[in-house]
């Protein structure tokens, strides 16, 4: 009995994690993301740089999230994720399951670091986090962590 | 209670627009020097290398992974320069209260562990890294000795692939340090590295 029961629970654990739907990256080298850095839509987005490593990436990581829950229809978020090609399986998947990241996740893997960080923002020094902002009238960047509070105050400027 | 909002708003506004950061030092500035602990025990000062023709001062820690990557790079450029003249002199810059695994402890643990042959300094009170206008590990400053003093060369990364050294194309720091050591200009002065905003 006790074997049966064990059984179950171990049945029922497997199909639970059966029913996660495998996450599958979108890989890029700067070229591949740099279009969604200059996107012509209608939405204000949201581009935060981040990694699985940097820890006050993953800390501010749910506003982000909540930003585009709250303002689906007028936002986009685009999490340009910085992990390594080596924790893809390790970290970063399972970051992206784990917290049911809903906001789009796009890996950059460029190394010549030196090329693409200027055209990101000639202000910024290359440290992570980092967020970029901008529709159609208006572009910002920053080189700081947000509250949820902040980053909603900063999102009504646009 | 719209008012409050407002001024809420503002407060935020004000408070939390993009920070301006304090640039630190550009090319042709005369370095500070410091004095600060090494994991032997002992203090550290750039004037302690009196036949030093320059430094190769890296901020760096254990804990960031672009750091680590460039660990055995920067023991190679140690290992290159420091007898023509170029010392490294790495530096840890972060608040270990935020990171532990930057601790002293753990700086010497990782020196042992991978065989580091440079002074690897702690800036205890963090009051180095701000004057230098470092913001990240790893982020490298090529000094070179004058009669004014330590003066500012090179700013920016150790080279160009951070994931693998196989791969470099430009090694901007030999390339840096090779120049002045033959005494002729250099092109590349300032480059951007990525890396691990410094914990404060």
């Amino acid at each position: 009995m006790k074997y049966l029961v064990l059984l179950l629970i171990f049945l029922n654990l497997s199909c639970k994690s059966d029913k996660k739907a495998p996450v599958i990256l979108e890989v890029h080298d700067f070229a591949g993301v740099a279009p969604y850095l200059e996107l012509e839509g209608s939405k204000t987005y949201v581009v935060n740089f981040w990694a699985t490593w940097c820890a006050p990436c993953v800390k501010e990581l749910p506003h982000f999230e909540t930003l585009q829950a709250n303002y689906k229809d007028s936002v986009e978020v685009i999490l340009v994720s910085l992990d390594f090609p080596h924790q893809y399986e390790t970290k970063l998947k399972p970051f992206i399951q784990k917290h049911h990241l809903k906001s789009k996740v796009v890996v950059l893997d460029d190394p010549d670091m030196n090329s693409w960080i200027p055209k990101v923002n000639p202000q910024w020094d290359g440290a992570i986090p980092v967020t970029l902002i901008y529709n159609k009238s208006k572009r910002m960047f920053y080189s700081r962590t947000f509250t949820y509070q902040e980053l909603e105050t900063e999102l009504k400027t646009f | 209670m719209k008012t409050i909002f407002f001024l809420f708003l503002l407060f935020f506004t004000v408070a939390f627009s993009p920070i301006i950061h304090d640039k630190g030092y550009d090319i042709g500035d005369v370095a500070t020097d410091f004095k600060l602990e090494n994991i032997d025990g002992n203090f550290v000062s750039l004037s302690d290398f009196k036949q030093a023709k320059g430094f190769i001062v890296v901020f760096t820690c254990n804990t960031c992974p672009y750091a680590v990557a460039y660990e055995v790079r920067i023991e190679a450029l140690n290992k290159e320069y420091a007898p023509k003249g170029y010392p490294v002199i790495a530096i840890m810059p972060n608040n270990v209260q935020s990171k532990p695994g930057d601790s002293m402890t753990a700086m010497q643990k990782r020196a042992k562990e991978k065989g580091f042959t440079f002074p690897y300094l702690i800036d205890a009170d963090q009051s180095i890294y701000p004057q230098y206008g470092a913001t990240k590990t790893p982020h490298v400053y090529i000094l070179e000795s004058t009669d004014k003093g330590p003066v500012v060369q090179y700013i920016g990364a150790i080279d160009d692939n951070y994931k693998d050294a196989a791969l470099v194309k430009i090694k901007y720091v030999q390339n840096a340090v090779d120049a002045l050591l033959e005494g002729v200009t250099f092109e590349t002065h300032k480059t951007k590295a990525i890396g691990c905003s410094i914990k404060i």
